[in-house]
C-alpha cells in the first residue's frame, strides 16, 4: 500500500517499482531490471564505475549535496586495510521521510547500489545503519538480504564469479546526531554518537579507521539507474551540476502532502501548487523550509525558484535532505523557531560547547518569547547567539540549529515584535491558551 | 542472565556480523533488542552485554545514556509516542500530545500505574508527509485524527492490545 497517491508529473526512476505487487521481493526486482546494473558493472573497471557516477552529476542526498563520484574517488583503493561500504539510513532530519520508502518498497535497489559501490571501492563488506525507530524496515531489509544471499548476489562466490561481498543491517537506538557521518561511525562501533574531527574523512579513516564509502540510502539507490542507463542520461534529467531526480517530501499546510520523485530543479511554487495540490483551506502561503529543518527559511515571495543545490544556495538557503515544509499565513514563526530549536537542544550530543550551550540558551530565549515574556533586546541576542555557533563545532548540528533561527529572526522580525510587552501569541486561539 | 532462545539466536547473529575483534559494534543492537524482552536496561543487562562484547559495564552504561530509545526505567507494555516536531506541529501534533496527556493522565516518559500504557513526546520519526503521526512501540500510525487517537487510547485503557482495536490500524 502506498502512503500517498503518485502524481502524473513525477519522473519515476528510483521509485518506479513502488506500488508493484510484492515490490520487496527479489522476484519482482529481477522481473523489473533488477541486478542488471550490477551485472553490467561486473564488466567495468573501478575507474569506469566512478567516472560514470561522476558524469551523472549525482550529489549526496543526505543533505550536504557533495558530488558522489568525487567522494568515491577519494577512497585510497591501494590501501592494504579492508574497505567498508556504509549506508546511512538514520534518516532523522525533521521533515524527511524518503529513505523509509526506498527501503520499504524496494530494498533490493539499495542492495544493488551497495554492491556496485563495493566493486568500485574494492570492498567486500557493507552495513546499513538503520535508525532504531524503523524496526520494521530492519526486518524488511534482513529478508531482502537473505534472499540476495540465497540467489547468489551476496556471499563468498557471487554469481559464481569468485567475488565476495557481505552485507548486514545495524540498528541505531534513537539519536539525530548519528545521522552525521562521523557520529554514525562512532555509534556503529558501539560508542556514544559523538562526531569525530575531520580530516581525516571517512573515505580515508571511516569504520574501524578503515577506508569507507559512506552515503545516504537515496544516493546508493541512484547508482543502479546510473550504471544501467549511463551517467549522462541521469545528468540530463536534472539541471547542470545537479543530476537526476530526487524524492521530495512535502509536508505542512498543503492539500496533498506526500513523497514525490521529481527532477532536480523542479520549481518550488509548482511543487506546492501542482504536486502538493495547493494550500490547505485556500490560505495564503507564508514561508517554506526547503530541505529539512536545518535549512534557512524562504518567505513566500522567495519561493519561485528551481529546487537544486546551487539555486538554493544562491538564494541563501539549502536543498538539504529534500524535506519541504509549507507554512500558511496562520503559522506563528516564533513558535516554529522554538519548536525547531527545542529539537536541536534535545539532539545536541553535548560534545562541542557552542552547540550544547547555544541550543539550550536559544531554546530558553525562544520559549520566553513565545510565552510573551521576551524583551526587545532578546531579538538581537537570539541572532547573536546563533551566529556565534556557526562554524564552531565538530559537526554541522550547530550550524543546523543556527541557520534556520537566524533566517527566521531576520525575515520575520515583525512577528517577534508582536510577542513583546506581555502580549499573548497573536496566533494562539484563546481556547487553547485556557486548556494548555 | 538468561534470555529467550530467540534472543540468544539473534545475539549470535549480531556478533557474527562484525569482524572478530570488533564485537563492540554489536552492543547497541543487542541492548535495544534485549530491552524489548527485558523491559528496560537493567544493571544486570548492562553487565551481561558488557561481558559478551568484551568491554566494562561502565563503557556500556555511558552508551546507554546517549540514546533516547534506551530506557533505564521500564516503559509500558504499549509505549505511545506522539511526534510534535515541525511537520506534525503544523497539522495538530501538539494538540494530539495534549489530548494523550489528558486522556492517559500521565506526561512525558511516564507510565500508567498498571504498566500497560506509557507516553512520550518524541522528535521526528520520519512520517512527515503523513503527519500528524504516532508510533505505538515500533508501529506507525499516519494522518492521525483526534477521534482516532481517542479510540486507540480508549482501547488501550480498556486493556486491549492495538491489534484488538479495529477502528485504528497501523500502516506498516
Amino acid at each position: 500500500m502506498l502512503y500517498n497517491q503518485p502524481n502524473p508529473l513525477e519522473v519515476k526512476i528510483l521509485s518506479r517499482r513502488f506500488g508493484l505487487p510484492n515490490s520487496q521481493s527479489i522476484d519482482t526486482y529481477l522481473a523489473n531490471d533488477g541486478y542488471k546494473a550490477f551485472e553490467k558493472a561486473l564488466g567495468m573497471s573501478q575507474e569506469e564505475i566512478i567516472n560514470e557516477v561522476k558524469a551523472s552529476g549525482l550529489r549526496g542526498r543526505g543533505g550536504a549535496g557533495f558530488p558522489t563520484g568525487m567522494k568515491w574517488g577519494f577512497l585510497p583503493r591501494q590501501s592494504p586495510k579492508p574497505k567498508y561500504i556504509m549506508v546511512n539510513a538514520d534518516e532523522s532530519e525533521p521533515a524527511t521521510c524518503k529513505d523509509r520508502l526506498l527501503i520499504e518498497y524496494d530494498p533490493h535497489q539499495l542492495i544493488e547500489g551497495v554492491l556496485i559501490a563495493g566493486l568500485a571501492a574494492g570492498s567486500n563488506q557493507g552495513y546499513v545503519y538503520i535508525r532504531g525507530e524503523y524496526r520494521y524496515l530492519i526486518e524488511i531489509m534482513d529478508r531482502a538480504i537473505d534472499e540476495a544471499y540465497a540467489r547468489g548476489y551476496l556471499g563468498d562466490n557471487i554469481l559464481g564469479r569468485g567475488l565476495k561481498f557481505h552485507f548486514a543491517t545495524h540498528s541505531g537506538a534513537g539519536a539525530y546526531e548519528c545521522g552525521e557521518e562521523s557520529a554514525l561511525l562512532e555509534s556503529f562501533e558501539g560508542k556514544r554518537g559523538n562526531p569525530r574531527i575531520r580530516p581525516p574523512f571517512p573515505a580515508v579513516a571511516g569504520a574501524y579507521q578503515c577506508p569507507t564509502v559512506l552515503n545516504n540510502v537515496e544516493t546508493f539507490c541512484s547508482v543502479p539507474p546510473i550504471i544501467l542507463n549511463g551517467g549522462s542520461y541521469f545528468a540530463g534529467l536534472g539541471t547542470p551540476k545537479n543530476g537526476g531526480t530526487r524524492l521530495f517530501c512535502l509536508s505542512g499546510h498543503i492539500n496533498k502532502p506526500g513523497v514525490y520523485e521529481l527532477p532536480m530543479g523542479f520549481n518550488l511554487m509548482r511543487m506546492i501548487n501542482e504536486i502538493g495540490g495547493g494550500m490547505r483551506g485556500g490560505k495564503k502561503l507564508k514561508a517554506v523550509i526547503p530541505g529539512g529543518s536545518s535549512c534557512p527559511i524562504l518567505k513566500a515571495d522567495e519561493c519561485d525558484l528551481a529546487m537544486d543545490f546551487d539555486t538554493l544556495q544562491a538564494a541563501g538557503s539549502m536543498l538539504g535532505s529534500g524535506g519541504v515544509v509549507v507554512m500558511d499565513e496562520d503559522t506563528c514563526m516564533v513558535k516554529a523557531a522554538l519548536r525547531i530549536m527545542r529539537f536541536y537542544a534535545h539532539e545536541s550530543c553535548g560534545w562541542c560547547i557552542p552547540c550544547r550551550e547555544g541550543t539550550t540558551w536559544l531554546r530558553k530565549l525562544l520559549q520566553r518569547f513565545h510565552d510573551g515574556m521576551g524583551q526587545r533586546s532578546d531579538i538581537v541576542l537570539i541572532g547573536d547567539l546563533s551566529k556565534n555557533m556557526l562554524g564552531r563545532t565538530f559537526c554541522p548540528l550547530g550550524d543546523a540549529a543556527a541557520l534556520p533561527t537566524i533566517s527566521i529572526v531576520e525575515k520575520f522580525r515583525d512577528e517577534f515584535e508582536a510577542h513583546l510587552d506581555g502580549k499573548p501569541c497573536p496566533y494562539e486561539h484563546a481556547s487553547r491558551l485556557v486548556t494548555a | 542472565m538468561t534470555f529467550s532462545p530467540e534472543l540468544e539466536a539473534r545475539f549470535e547473529k549480531f556478533l557474527a556480523k562484525y569482524p572478530a575483534d570488533r564485537k563492540r559494534s554489536a552492543m547497541i543492537p543487542m541492548l535495544i533488542y534485549a530491552q524489548d524482552e527485558v523491559g528496560s536496561i537493567t544493571d544486570e543487562l548492562i553487565e551481561e552485554v558488557a561481558k559478551r562484547v568484551g568491554v566494562t559495564p561502565l563503557q556500556v552504561n555511558e552508551v546507554v545514556g546517549f540514546y533516547s530509545m534506551l530506557h533505564r526505567k521500564g516503559m509500558g507494555k504499549y509505549h505511545v509516542q506522539v511526534c510534535t516536531n515541525i511537520s506534525c506541529l503544523l497539522v495538530g501534533g501538539a494538540e494530539l500530545y495534549d489530548q494523550a496527556c489528558h486522556k492517559l493522565g500521565i506526561g512525558h516518559k511516564e507510565v500508567r500505574p498498571d504498566g500497560w500504557v506509557s507516553l512520550e513526546e518524541v522528535e521526528c520519526m520520519g512520517a512527515c508527509s503523513w503527519a500528524p503521526a504516532i508510533q505505538v512501540n515500533y508501529d506507525f500510525y499516519h494522518d492521525v485524527t483526534p477521534e482516532q487517537l481517542d479510540k486507540l487510547l480508549d482501547g488501550l485503557l480498556a486493556g486491549k492490545t492495538p491489534e484488538q482495536i479495529d477502528e485504528v490500524r497501523k500502516v506498516n
